[in-house]
């Protein structure tokens, strides 16, 4: 099994010009407003967004906190609902789908790498990684072995399958999500600050891994961070600044 | 994904150990209490030999006699009542009358043995199903003649005799009385009133004078009717030859209530009486009482079940979100902690079903009960796990609902609502 951190040192080349022209736009936010509400304060996280990414893109989100990033990306995920404005994904809004729908969207189309990763403590790193499998249909148990065993290979955990998170550090930690989120095969990943947990070089070591499954297997790739450094590595860049895209 | 589910089920038991303790201690504790119970209920009410029979036997062993004062008299049945009435009626296969038994001193050297004595008719015998070790039972002849002749148990046999075989045609001698034993019985535990004794001797050997007119004595009867659903036609038969006999005092008296009830019926007449006053047998009250207090003892472990898995549940929203945000719907979130906790509940089950054929064990053991043989129902076992997975359903259906119909975002975040 290839591994993909041993091969991401290449910068991916394309620009958002090349891609916008080429590619299938595959995420697409049209006037996207989240609004949250107290009984005396209203917050405007999001602030009529309007956004296109395209297939193979790897796009990073920065801005200060609190600039709404992480709910953008949360609703981009389908994990959160915006007030108003339409999600479309592959072309097609998703507002009216059914809770059934959209779990099956999550699970087929979009995989999560969390900041503070999100690992099942209870699970070995093998379960974890099979969980976007288990919620899967016509995938049995060997499949879903064979596909985590093979995730975990690609970012060099597989000598690691029987440990629990707990005895792991925090670069493998992320190096786990990050498997469970290519255990399901999506076509879109969604990081939220992968790497606002690790120093600085375990965060390499998890851009380049990031950087590889774009590049290799064109994975379409959204991440919030607040390292310039590294937003400046893929393709584009979007800033955000009280809810509004500024650039 | 049912592995996966009892995979972490197991580990969310063993993290929370003391959580865990206190759950399973809830549900098998009071599984075991209501298994012992219904154990025993079983062991006083249930069709065992040798009562085995009880779906046509009908059992008349109280009287009840109101005074026009207000006042009341509650007793057995007098020999002369059952006899002259009871005997006469025309339904039944048989009647048996038999007295209550009484400690009646015995000695085995200079070794006081107190036995219980009872004196029966013949068709005591027909109408229970005795289990004979040897010898047989008393018949129409002795019965007239007062021959004195015995029935005796195992266990009086080996304590007075030092054997259990071979004591047929010995005698044995009761209140300064010898009796020449006629046949062994296995033992019949206490609980069955109307049919235990260690000794069982002809009444018409009886010193009391059975042919006495009274109403009161110390007798019942028990009625074998042809068939179960002929007992209908001999109550109804029974409650018209009731409204015939005479009252011995009638300025005195107002009226008597004689009724022939099946055996769980015969018993709740005089126990719930106080509730009745005298009206029924009191059964549907007493099945309600009895079920009452079995749903509340059982509505503690559930509560305590209830609270548990709510902060069970809800520390786990951050795991809850991650399974949503890869795939999982709601209904499969449900699915899954209703699983766990019907394997918690099912251990708990299991463990109690242990500790009740433990403690069954141990009352047996302990001869609290003479002669007492415990079972374990499965059928009522069956239904206290029924009830408890019921309650473990709705107690880790009502928290997981809840937290699976949190936005994936919120889960994520440990927003409880």
């Amino acid at each position: 099994m290839e591994n993909i951190l041993a091969q991401s040192a290449v910068r991916p080349q394309a620009t958002a010009a090349t891609l916008a022209a080429t590619a299938q736009p595959v995420i697409q936010l049209r006037d996207i407003e989240k609004v949250y509400q107290t009984k005396t304060i209203e917050t405007v996280a999001l602030n009529r967004v309007n956004l296109t990414i395209h297939k193979g893109e790897f796009v990073s989100i920065m801005g200060p906190s609190g600039c709404g990033k992480s709910t953008l990306l949360s609703i981009i995920g389908l994990l959160d609902e915006p007030t108003s404005g339409v999600i479309e994904l592959d072309g097609r809004p998703v507002q009216s789908y059914s809770d059934k729908e959209l779990a099956a969207l999550r699970n087929q189309k979009i995989g999560f790498v969390f900041q503070s990763y999100h690992l099942i403590n209870d699970l070995s790193v093998l379960d974890n990684v099979e969980l976007p499998l288990l919620y899967r249909s016509g995938v049995g148990g060997r499949e879903r072995r064979e596909r985590a065993y093979a995730a975990l290979d690609k970012v060099g955990l597989s000598a690691r399958t029987n440990h629990f998170p707990s005895q792991l550090s925090g670069g493998q930690r992320q190096r786990v999500a990050i498997a469970r989120a290519l255990a399901g095969n999506p076509e879109i990943i969604l990081a939220d600050e992968p790497t606002g947990n690790l120093d600085s070089v375990m965060g390499e070591e998890i851009m380049d891994l990031l950087l590889g499954l774009n590049r290799q297997e064109g994975t379409t790739i959204v991440m919030v961070t607040h390292d310039e450094q590294q937003a400046h590595k893929t393709q584009r860049l979007i800033r955000f600044f009280d809810g509004s895209q500024v650039q | 994904m049912l592995l996966s589910y009892l995979k972490i089920a197991w580990k969310v038991l063993l993290r929370r150990k003391f959580f865990t303790f206190i759950s399973l201690f809830g549900i098998s504790f009071t599984l075991m209490v209501l298994l012992v119970v219904v154990a025993l209920f079983d062991h006083a009410v249930g069709p065992h030999a040798p009562e085995t029979r009880l779906d046509r036997m009908l059992f008349v062993n109280f009287l009840h006699i109101k005074y026009k004062n207000g006042g009341n008299q509650n007793s057995p049945p007098s020999y002369y009542l059952l006899n002259r009435y009871v005997r006469q009626l025309r339904t039944p296969a048989k009647v048996a009358i038999h007295s209550l038994f009484h400690a009646t001193p015995s000695y085995v050297g200079n070794t006081r043995l107190d036995l219980d004595l009872k004196y029966t008719d013949d068709a005591f015998w027909q109408v229970l199903d005795f289990t004979f070790a040897e010898g047989k039972p008393f018949g129409e002849a002795e019965v007239k003649s007062a021959a004195r002749v015995a029935v005796i148990n195992r266990t009086t046999a080996r304590k007075y005799f030092g054997t259990d075989q071979g004591v047929v045609g010995r005698t044995i001698e009761i209140n300064q009385t010898a009796f020449r034993v006629l046949g062994v019985v296995e033992d019949v535990p206490v609980m069955r009133i109307s049919s235990y004794a260690d000794v069982w001797v002809p009444l018409t050997t009886s010193p009391n004078d059975l042919n006495r007119v009274t109403l009161t004595g110390e007798f019942a009867a028990i009625i074998l009717a042809k068939s179960p659903a002929d007992k209908a036609a001999v109550q109804a038969e029974f409650d018209q030859m009731v409204k015939r006999i005479p009252l011995p005092d009638p300025k005195e008296m107002d009226h008597l209530d004689l009724h022939a009830d099946e055996i769980l019926a015969s018993y709740s007449r005089q126990l719930m009486s106080p509730l009745t006053n005298y009206t029924s047998d009191g059964l549907n009250m007493l099945y309600s009482i009895l079920g009452g207090l079995a749903l509340l003892f059982m509505l503690l472990p559930a509560l305590n079940l209830v609270n548990i898995n709510v902060s069970r549940i809800m520390e786990r929203s951050s795991e809850i979100g991650v399974r949503k945000a890869f795939g999982a719907t709601s209904r499969t979130l449900i699915g899954q902690f209703l699983v766990e906790n019907v394997f918690l509940t099912a251990l708990g089950g299991l463990l109690g079903l242990l500790m009740a054929y433990v403690a069954l064990q141990l009352i047996g053991g302990a001869q609290i009960l003479a002669y007492a043989q415990f079972e374990l129902n499965w059928r009522i076992f069956g239904w206290a796990l029924l009830v408890t997975l019921f309650f473990g359903v709705l107690s880790g259906g009502y928290p997981a609902f809840k937290m699976s119909r949190l936005l994936p975002v919120q889960a994520l975040k440990g927003v409880r609502n």
